[in-house]
């Protein structure tokens, strides 16, 4: 492991230690244990701001705390702006030693020889894409524009046409002339340039120098990635991005697996700071295959899946097809949850759309999943109603049901807490598909009329129109 | 407010027979400002003041003083700015101040000839643990019927790490079969529709022409709240199963507590000498009695517990110290929640189980199963459209649902599944194809790795 601050403790002496609560917090300690989790920043000490811009010593210990708490793996932006985004900053190996913190960014390709109607219909795709998931959208951060007319004159045009999107952009050529020509266009919107080689290196480097914009070096040989990373870092590159070479199957894949774990390993276990950047992966390589379409996006999703859990940085991807893009953003999202965060709701009664007395009652768990779930199923659905969430602990109904935290007794306390008798004018109670079994329980105990609802509240709809009202 | 270009200031140096600023460079369209609607360039006051300012706009851009002191010195004044200056020992050949440390000279930009030459060091990690290694079905020349056993486990490394250390035997997958026709999400059930009444049919189907490498017979007909089908008969079903088929065989239960014991005994009974899995025992049934009929019979007993380390590793306690239950005839179902349902728990819970073990926990290095099939409970797997409305258009659910079972299962195995329940083909040949080229067993290969940045697909 690198020399990386353990206690808050050392923060925490380098503070002012007045307790100024300034930053938010009620001491300087409990601020440096949030500097330490990443939770806050220590620009949020502004009598350490204001002191260092005059008293060396300040900013001496302002710098030293930014270096004890750099994240073990260098941070890149791409892009500016609203939309621009961090890459890399990672600190840990598995998730639960602490959480993963960049989710991977997704860049979808666009090529230069592709016609402009195209390329503008790819493009608002990949600006108006939405999934819901847990109460809020998931959507994809950027375009990556390959040159495949080798014409610097057309890679600038359409570099500066999908830069008009206002999303981060990777810009993909090994010609320096072509690369040069669009970063003309487009350099202040900080592209990624992908990317530098072994042949092109010294042209690449200048260009990322002269255009500060952050670079790809692209090598499959372990040694030479990191002699090359060194050297642009050392002639004034930061933003470096390590492409190990995505080898799309066989053998290669497995390497490339290899590969990617050895280089985040080296940079976290070894501290072996030549190697500790953002790494980029191309689930776009699995194009290569032959085959037909659904076999090479499904091959895609593949590589995508394997280095979204194994510590790929970026990815450029091809296929917009949802089965491709709804797996991927979904899994993304699942790795790069912060573990310690317990993804619950606040339990008791919520008013669906203005309900009525005579509005049907449901209930469902506090797991912030099944909760936004059914909400917005309802929501969408039009449907007014009165949604009892119950605690269980942040768990789904299916393992509440089995593992006692979705209980007739729990039921009935929530239902005498959230008072929903003096609401409505009925007494039935709609309890989800998952947790039939308790139909007999939950009317023994409370007295209400148990329905047992379809197992997905995205059913409710066509349910209620069959069993709502009830028939008495 | 009073802008000021420089241009402008040169032009009052020159008032003041200053003739050229050597070594001046001045980028891009600059300004300055001044303090003062009218300023009276008639005495030496507003100089000072420009001279300030361009002093502070210098220090911004992290340009040198030293031009400043030489233009001061030139007009014969100091300067009056509030900066910590050593007083001017300026060498003009070497423009570099060590005056403020805030003030860098722009790196000079010299490119480097050639590469560093430096060796990457692969990390390396040894564990002090290894997984048991449990063998499922038995051939005749261990007293059963099977044409081949399969082993699971042997880990000393985390899946797939074989640069750390081999892995004996990569993960398998099994079909499940079920005693009478379940719900089934319609992309799964029309590859079953010809067998879904005939258990030892479909079971065929499975490893004939899906590949299954084990299948699971799964007795749900004894559901007291289904058809609640006697243990006896519903064991006559795993008996046809061994006969139809010649891999090994994991027989599960309905998941009904009291029942389940029962079922499992009598399964356990009529194909003793097989050495099947008996699914599952949980901490809230009597574990115990199927246990003893694991170990009576020759069995493996798989240990489901619900996302949870804890109770995982008390549950295998019992099994190991009180049911005495042999450390090669356990494995471990620490429950698989699908892809956006749970994933991020189970994925991490069996993770840490896995490292656990590997660290040396002898009550967590066990071989795991995961259920792979509950990725069909996901929505965006069988739905035909989302009921979000604002939801960018779902595609065809036909392609949605394998592959939410494939990357569920994929996911899992990368964190240490042995062995995957599953039931779509599709992502039972792509899952199998994947830990092949993992394992360093997959032939395919791509010749010209760069060729997908020119291509005009």
């Amino acid at each position: 492991m690198t020399l990386k601050v353990k206690s808050p403790l050392e923060i925490y002496n380098l503070l002012p230690k007045t307790n100024c609560k300034e930053c938010g917090y009620d001491t300087c300690m409990s601020f440096a244990a949030h500097i330490l989790d990443r939770t806050a920043k220590v620009f949020d000490c502004k009598p350490l701001v204001r002191d260092a811009e005059k008293d060396p010593k300040a900013k001496e210990a302002l710098q030293k705390i930014l270096d004890l708490t750099a994240p073990e793996i260098a941070e890149v932006v791409i892009g500016v702006g609203s939309s621009a985004i961090k890459i890399g900053g990672e600190e840990v190996l598995h998730r639960h030693e602490q959480t993963f913190y960049n989710p991977t960014a997704f860049f979808f390709d666009v090529w230069d020889t592709m016609d402009d109607k195209k390329i503008e219909e790819r493009c608002d795709w990949v600006v108006s894409y939405k999934k819901f998931y847990v109460g809020k959208f998931l959507t994809l951060e950027g375009i990556a524009v390959r040159c495949t007319s080798n014409d610097p004159k057309r890679f600038a045009e359409v570099a500066k046409k999908v830069s008009e999107y206002g999303k981060p952009m990777i810009l993909i050529s090994l010609d320096p002339k072509c690369m040069e020509a669009a970063l003309k266009e487009v350099s202040e919107k900080r592209p990624l340039i992908y990317a530098a080689t072994e042949k092109n290196w010294k042209e690449f480097l200048k260009l990322a120098l002269d255009y500060k914009v952050p670079v790809t070096i692209r090598c499959k040989n372990l040694d030479l990635l990191k002699s090359m990373a060194a050297t642009f870092r050392q002639a004034g590159v930061k933003d470096i991005v390590l492409d190990p070479v995505t080898e799309p199957v066989g053998q290669g894949l497995k390497a490339t697996f290899e590969r990617v774990i050895q280089i985040r390993r080296a940079a976290i276990e070894n501290g072996d700071k030549d190697v500790a950047y953002p790494i980029i992966v191309t689930p776009i390589s699995a194009w290569l295959l032959d085959g037909d379409n659904v076999t090479k996006s499904y091959w895609e999703t593949v590589i995508g899946g394997i280095f979204i859990v194994k510590y790929a940085d970026a990815m450029i991807l091809h296929s917009t097809e949802q089965h491709v893009v709804m797996p991927l953003i979904t899994l993304r999202f699942n790795i790069y949850t912060d573990p310690r965060t317990p993804v619950q709701v606040q339990p008791g009664l919520r008013a669906i759309g203005n309900p009525s007395p005579e509005d049907p009652v449901f209930i469902t768990t506090n797991f912030a999943l099944t909760y936004y779930t059914v909400e917005s199923d309802l929501t969408s659905a039009n449907i007014k109603g009165w949604l009892l969430v119950l605690n269980t602990d942040g768990i789904c109904v299916e393992a509440s049901v089995a593992g006692g935290r979705f209980t007739a007794s729990k039921v009935k306390s929530l239902l005498e807490e959230t008072k929903i008798a003096e609401k409505v004018n009925h007494k039935y109670l709609i309890i989800p598909g998952l947790a039939a079994r308790l139909q007999g329980q939950i009317e023994d105990e409370t007295g209400w009329k148990v329905l047992v609802g379809p197992i997905d509240s995205g059913r409710i709809k066509g349910w209620l129109e069959k069993n709502w009202p009830p028939k008495k | 407010m009073k802008k000021f270009t420089l241009e402008e200031f040169f032009e009052v140096l020159k008032k003041y027979n200053v003739e050229e600023i050597q070594g001046v460079k001045i980028e891009g369209d600059l300004e300055i400002e001044l303090e003062g609607s009218a300023i009276d360039l008639s005495n030496l006051l507003p100089v000072m003041n420009l001279i300030n300012e361009l002093a502070n706009f210098f220090y911004h851009a992290k340009m040198t003083l030293t031009y400043l002191q030489r233009i001061s010195s030139m007009l014969g004044i100091q300067i009056p700015i509030q900066l910590p200056l050593v007083q001017p020992e300026i060498k003009p050949a070497v423009p570099e101040i060590k005056l403020v440390p805030e003030v860098k000279l722009p790196p000079e930009i010299k490119l480097p000839e050639k590469l560093l030459d430096l060796k990457f060091k692969p990390y390396r990690a040894e564990w002090p643990g290894k997984i048991e290694e449990v063998k499922l079905g038995a051939t005749k020349s261990e007293g059963g019927t099977r044409e081949y056993i399969v082993t699971l486990g042997g880990e000393r490394a985390l899946a797939f790490y074989t640069f750390d250390s081999s892995q004996p035997n990569l993960p398998v997958v099994a079909i499940d079969v079920f005693d009478k026709p379940p719900a089934l999400a319609k992309s799964v059930k029309v590859h079953y529709e010809d067998v879904l009444n005939d258990p030892a049919e479909w079971a065929k189907k499975c490893v004939k022409k899906f590949g299954a490498d084990l299948v699971t017979i799964h007795l749900i007909s004894t559901d007291p709240l289904l058809e609640n089908r006697p243990a006896k008969e519903a064991a006559k079903t795993v008996e046809d199963v061994l006969q139809a088929v010649k891999c090994p065989i994991i027989v599960g239960g309905s998941g009904n507590k009291d029942k389940d014991p029962e079922v499992l005994e009598k399964a356990a009974e009529v194909s003793e000498g097989e050495r099947v899995m008996l699914a599952s025992a949980t901490l809230d049934m009597d574990w115990e009695r199927i246990a003893n009929a694991a170990k009576k019979h020759g069995h493996v007993i798989l240990s489901w517990t619900q996302l949870d380390i804890n109770n995982q590793k008390t549950l295998n306690r019992y099994l190991l110290r009180r049911a005495k239950v042999p450390r090669n005839s356990l494995v471990m179902d620490p429950t698989t929640a699908a892809l956006g349902y749970g994933l991020d728990y189970a994925f991490t819970n069996m993770e840490r189980i896995r490292m656990s073990g590997l660290k040396g926990d002898e009550d967590l290095n066990f071989p795991i199963s995961s259920g792979t099939t509950n990725a069909w409970g996901a929505r965006e797997a069988w739905m035909t459209e989302s009921p979000i409305k604002d939801d960018t258009p779902w595609g065809p659910r036909e392609l949605r649902g394998p592959i939410w079972e494939i990357v569920t299962g994929l996911t899992l195995a990368l964190a240490g599944v042995d062995m995957f329940m599953m039931m779509h083909p599709v992502a039972v040949a792509t899952l199998k194809e994947i830990f092949n080229t993992l394992g360093g067993k997959s032939k395919f290969e791509v010749k010209d790795l760069d060729a997908w940045i020119n291509m005009e697909v």
